[in-house]
């Protein structure tokens, strides 16, 4: 009882310190963006609505009934002047946050590359049921369940997904994107400092949905390499069958590391030549089955 | 024999389903054992069930949804309680249950609370505010709520018989395929929401037909109130957009039950077709909630500041624009999805347009208070704390407009927190704002107003204690349906929000008591006039509750808000405008069983094709086909109210209001 | 109680209404100036309502089918024309004979009214048994809705057409047993009038089919 009180004060110290994570704490350039085009509407969002909030509750208790200072018109219902007002204020607004939204669509665009003197790293991504499959393919190796990037380093991610839709999403690096089975998205992403960033599926996937969680370790260059190189030591192989076995539906959060990668794993995933992942299984070969197909 | 149905389909092992069902079929069963002691079977059968009375038909469908606001609701606690015990393991649902329990909760509150609430307030208002006796289609009405209720009774019984969708509220594939979701979960929803998806798309059909084509003499389109043109365009939209869901549903079951490929992995199923389809029907379906509370608030707002609405001209173009617009922004529910910069542009750009007029009618209920003498009532707390709760909430879906502000909010609690922002702060207080307003017409005397503040108060205060951490849970990287987390910095926000759970739960007790308080005091909160908020609209001309014939003579309509000149020069002069008038026979619809026994065969098909009987469900569809039968062949489909009827009835009225305004009231 | 005029101030919300404007009782009826309109022309409006809504729902299917086809030139089937055509056939001239129904039916002609419902259901019938017969042709070639999603398109739409030719077949009958037990009543009129509009609409939605699905394949 009073471990969890304990733990409650901690909790309760950190979230204080709450615009320290997440969202509003980004660590690179497209999390950067996205932050600040969300605060800049907004503040001009917050222009408009606390005006009204306060004009709704000054007008509503000044004009109450029992206050006879308060000047009754009980059939004023129209001008001409409010009418152009109210109409074109909002419009206005709009207007203006309509051009923020179109360029900021464009800048943020999550296929657009990344500006950066760096050469850009590879990684592919495959949601499975329920966790996370990373290969990186220049450099043969692939990891389950946890991401390391070099700080500083553009990343081009494609992603695609073994059966159902998720969307795969690391806060404060930047945005989100589905993943599906038969198709490749693509998002490019910059992390500016060294640390540990949690990351998780955004999209419903079934009962292991909150067991996907996973840690992007954002290292230095000499730690990348070390990791590459460690990585690559590891007797495990990533070839169809083994793809096929990590495709059954598993809650295991195990961070799984592969030496070695077949060439044309994720294009072979994407264009179905390594089927989707099967599911809960037999209930539904059963069902499908006694139906003849 | 029994396709999929086994002993196994009841959840012996677990005892939260089993116990709730046990209680909630107790109760049930006391109470239709009660009602048939004290001997009321026949007139709950003649007076409510086989009722054709849009009146009668309107306060049914307000009941249904109250009581699956019990169900949904509680889901809702157990979805908070799980989250608050749920940091770093623990709570008590596993996932395959929680799944369900969101599930549950949404598709409930969506398609059983929200749209049967304001379709409720729709058919029992509309007609007595167009001066008309009903109707266009009363048998059709009566089909329609029974529809609707035969897919609740479903939803309900998957709680006990199988299981419910794990999917949320909008089941996309591949995960609500076959493959991956081989249990009846999906299909429960499915069929639930075919039925009743018929019967809200048949209402749809009779609304239009009735504010199109029935108004009383005189009335034309600009002297409608406000609260017809918003039900106007609702049903308007519900005429397209259901249709939609009606075929996205179908082939889903398609892919189910005939193997088809709409929406598989392989062999060229495309399962973006099924997200586009779905928020094709998904964003209008917002609008058709919303719209009739906006109407709702407009006719409260004016009445109880004591002035017309502000900008009627306005506000029936914003209405009508909304309408339009709905149809213009479906693609900001999936921005994420990869669309491209172009398309992503051109829906966040349609969104904040849509956002304008809006914003229009905040400001014209706005200065509808300017100049009035607002009076307090419940009505009027739901509708400010409506207007201060909805910009807010207006004002995070602007925001989310804006495409990469979506893509680091989207699906989180950011979002959660923003569409209960507008549902609840808009949807939920528009239909409680009416229900408190309306009460006294529907049933002769007014609701409890000290237990109508406080539930105010407990829902208000509720209500921005469980959703305000959610933005910030949002924004701190949390996304929706977890079944547990482990971030430190998430958990006194969860905490928080369980806390204004409670508070709601409260207030929703509140509402409980101050119903079964009124009841009791029914003699003391009597509305003796028919018109207890000095209305200014034609219901109030009524008494209360109107006779079947709703006005023995229908209203000869003038100018703007007929009721309320009537009444000023009543006023003037002391004495009520006309002579009695001489009483005509008036003919009403004859009460058919056609309804509830088209939604018990409904029932059946939707059970039997869920459990895949199909024999079962071969009977069902031939008693559906009977229904029909029988209710063409019959030969009279009209009664008389005699004129003595009539005139006595009328004469009451009249009366009650003479002795009023010789009191200068 | 009934009103008799108008003591709000006039125009208040600057619509261009006015006092003076004179007004019949029924100036336009169903246009709410004149009051509730009658029986047959709200029965047929909110028929047609329905008929707009039913439109949408094929409008969902087609855009699907234009979808799962678009990705699959390669799958769309040799069609046989001929019988295209035949089945365009039955239910034009279906259609036309229901009219020539409806005719008998205003003058009241008992045979007349039978005989043609029963000659357009009969075409019906034939329509629909040549849609079946393509549909298990194609299942036996392996072209059935569960051999790709072309073909789930496909079976899709023109079955959702061939279902509501089903229940109008099942309907035509319920009023052809109606008008030979109740006569020309005028709520059996209403009734038949829709059935009617329903008919020719799904005449309307064939002709989209056949363009699109059918036709559309062939163009170079």
């Amino acid at each position: 009882m009073r471990l969890r009180a304990l733990a409650l004060l901690l909790c309760v110290t950190a979230a204080l310190g709450g615009c320290t994570q997440g969202v509003l704490d980004p660590q690179g350039p497209i999390a950067d963006g996205e932050r600040l085009i969300l605060l800049d509407a907004l503040g001009i969002m917050l222009l408009i609505a606390v005006p009204t909030i306060l004009a709704t509750l000054w007008f509503a208790w000044w004009f109450r009934a029992s206050n006879r200072a308060a000047l009754y018109r009980p059939t004023w219902a129209y001008s001409d002047k409010l009418e152009v007002i109210v109409w074109a204020i909002p419009a206005l607004v709009v207007l203006f946050l309509g051009g923020v939204a179109w360029i900021g669509s464009h800048q943020l665009d999550p296929a657009r590359p990344i500006e950066s003197s760096v050469r850009p790293l590879e990684v592919q991504v495959v949601s499975l049921d329920w966790r996370w499959l990373f290969i990186y393919p220049e450099q043969h190796i692939a990891t389950v369940n946890r991401l390391v990037i070099p700080v500083g380093t553009p990343v081009h991610f494609r992603l695609t997904s073994s059966s159902v839709m998720n969307v795969f999403f690391v806060p404060r690096i930047g945005g989100e994107i589905y993943t599906m089975n038969g198709m490749a998205t693509q998002l490019n992403l910059l992390a500016r400092n060294v640390g540990r960033f949690p990351g998780l599926s955004a999209q419903l996937s079934g009962d292991g949905f909150s067991d996907m969680a996973f840690n992007t370790d954002v290292v230095s260059e000499k730690g990348f390499h070390d990791f590459v190189v460690s990585t690559g030591a590891s007797p495990n192989q990533l070839d169809g069958a083994e793809y096929i076995s990590l495709s059954r539906q598993s809650k295991s959060a195990e961070v799984k590391l592969f030496g070695k990668v077949a060439s044309s794993l994720f294009d072979d995933i994407v264009s179905r030549r390594l089927p989707p992942g099967s599911g809960p299984g037999p209930t539904a070969q059963a069902i499908l089955s006694q139906k003849g197909m | 024999m029994f396709g999929r149905l086994t002993w196994q389909a009841i959840p012996w092992s677990e005892p939260i389903p089993l116990v709730a069902a046990g209680v909630v079929g107790l109760f049930l069963a006391a109470v239709v054992v009660w009602v048939f002691i004290k001997g009321y079977a026949p007139y709950i059968w003649k007076e409510w069930i086989t009722s054709v009375d849009h009146k009668r038909i309107g306060v049914m469908y307000c009941l249904l949804a109250l009581v699956m606001l019990l169900r949904g609701f509680s889901d809702a606690v157990m979805m908070r309680s799980q989250q608050a015990l749920a940091f770093q393991g623990g709570g008590y649902l596993p996932p395959d249950h929680y799944n369900q329990i969101f599930s549950a909760h949404g598709t409930i509150m969506i398609f059983f609370v929200a749209m049967p609430f304001v379709i409720g307030l729709m058919n029992f208002v509309v007609p007595l505010q167009l001066g008309i006796r009903d109707v266009a289609f009363p048998t059709l009405n009566s089909v329609s709520f029974w529809l609707t209720a035969a897919g609740a009774l479903l939803i309900n019984i998957s709680l006990v018989v199988g299981e419910f969708a794990r999917t949320g509220w909008l089941p996309y594939p591949p995960l609500s395929e076959l493959q991956y979701s081989p249990g009846v979960g999906v299909d429960y929803y499915l069929w639930s929401l075919q039925i009743s998806g018929a019967g809200t798309l048949l209402s749809g059909v009779n609304l239009v037909t009735t504010i199109l084509k029935m108004r009383a003499p005189g009335m034309s389109y600009t002297r409608m109130p406000v609260f017809c043109w918003t039900a106007l365009a609702s049903n308007l939209l519900i005429v397209a957009a259901f249709p939609v869901l009606t075929a996205v549903t179908a082939m889903l079951v398609l892919d189910r039950y005939l193997g088809f490929h709409f929406f598989t992995n392989e062999m060229g199923g495309n399962p973006m077709m099924f997200v586009n389809l779905i928020w094709v029907w998904g964003h209008p379906e917002v609008y058709i909630l919303v719209l009739p509370a906006f109407g709702v608030f407009s006719e409260v707002i004016a009445t109880f500041s004591g002035k017309p609405l502000f900008g009627y001209r306005s506000m029936v173009a914003a209405t009508m624009a909304i309408c339009l617009l709905s149809w213009l922004v479906w693609l900001h529910h999936f921005f994420t999805m990869g669309a491209g910069a172009d398309v992503n542009g051109f829906f966040g750009i349609m969104t904040m347009i849509i956002a304008v007029p809006t914003g229009v009618k905040v400001y014209n209920w706005l200065f509808t208070m300017y100049g009035g003498k607002v009076r307090f009532e419940p009505p009027m707390l739901w509708s400010i704390g409506f207007m201060v709760t909805f910009v807010i909430g207006g004002m995070t879906g602007v925001l989310m407009a804006v495409p990469p502000a979506d893509f680091v909010l989207h699906n989180s609690l950011f979002l959660v927190a923003h569409f209960h922002n507008v549902i609840i702060g808009g949807v939920l207080f528009g239909a409680f704002a009416g229900y408190n307003y309306w009460f006294p017409k529907a049933f002769g005397f007014r609701l409890d107003e000290k237990w109508g503040r406080r539930a105010f108060w407990l829902w208000f205060v509720g209500f921005y204690a469980a959703f305000m951490p959610l933005y910030v849970l949002g924004l701190l990287g949390m996304t929706r349906r977890m079944q547990h987390f482990d971030r430190p910095e998430w958990y006194p926000w969860v905490l928080v929000a369980a806390a204004g759970a409670g508070l709601i739960t409260l207030g929703i007790g509140a509402q409980i008591i101050q119903l079964a308080v009124s009841i009791r005091n029914r003699a003391m909160l009597k509305d003796t006039t028919g018109d207890p908020w000095d209305g200014r609209t034609l219901e109030w001309a009524t008494a209360s509750p109107p006779p079947a014939f709703n006005f023995a003579v229908m209203p000869n309509v003038k100018g703007e808000e007929p009721y309320w000149g009537m009444k000023t020069k009543a006023r003037e002069l002391a004495h009520l405008l006309t002579a009695e008038p001489s009483y005509q026979p008036i003919s009403v619809p004859r009460n058919t069983a056609t309804g509830v026994v088209t939604a018990f065969f409904a029932v059946l098909i939707g059970f039997a094709m869920i459990w895949r009987i199909y024999w079962l469900a071969g009977i069902g569809f031939i008693g559906v086909y009977a229904a029909f039968v029988a209710f063409a062949w019959r030969d009279r489909s009209e009664e008389e109210i005699s004129a003595t009827e009539v005139a006595r009835l009328d004469r009451e009225n009249r009366f009650v209001r003479t002795s009023a305004l010789a009191e200068g009231l | 109680m009934s009103v008799v005029s108008s003591f709000s101030p006039v125009d208040p919300h600057h619509i261009g209404h006015s006092n003076l404007t004179q007004r019949t009782e029924l100036d336009a009826p169903g246009h709410g100036e004149g009051g509730p309109a009658s029986k047959s022309v709200i029965v047929s409006y909110g028929f047609w309502i329905f008929l707009l809504s039913d439109i949408v729902m094929f409008s969902a299917f087609f855009a699907s089918f234009q979808v799962l086809a678009g990705d699959a030139t390669d799958a769309a089937p040799r069609f046989d024309l001929s019988n295209v055509a035949v089945e365009t056939g039955c239910l034009l001239l279906s259609s036309f004979l229901c009219g020539i129904a409806s005719l008998c039916a205003n003058r009241r002609r008992l045979f007349g009214t039978e005989m043609f419902l029963l000659l357009a259901g009969i075409l019906g019938a034939v329509f629909l048994t040549l849609e079946i017969r393509e549909f298990v042709g194609m299942i036996q070639q392996h072209q059935g809705p569960a051999d790709g999603a072309y073909y789930s398109a496909f079976f899709a739409l023109v079955g959702c057409h061939g279902l509501h030719v089903t229940v109008g077949l099942l309907w035509l009958g319920t009023m052809m047993a109606q008008i030979f037990a109740k006569g020309f009543r005028q709520d059996i009129l209403r009734r038949l009038a829709c059935f009617s509009l329903f008919w020719h609409a799904l005449d309307i939605v064939w002709v989209a089919i056949f363009s699109l699905v059918y036709l559309m394949r062939f163009a170079p």
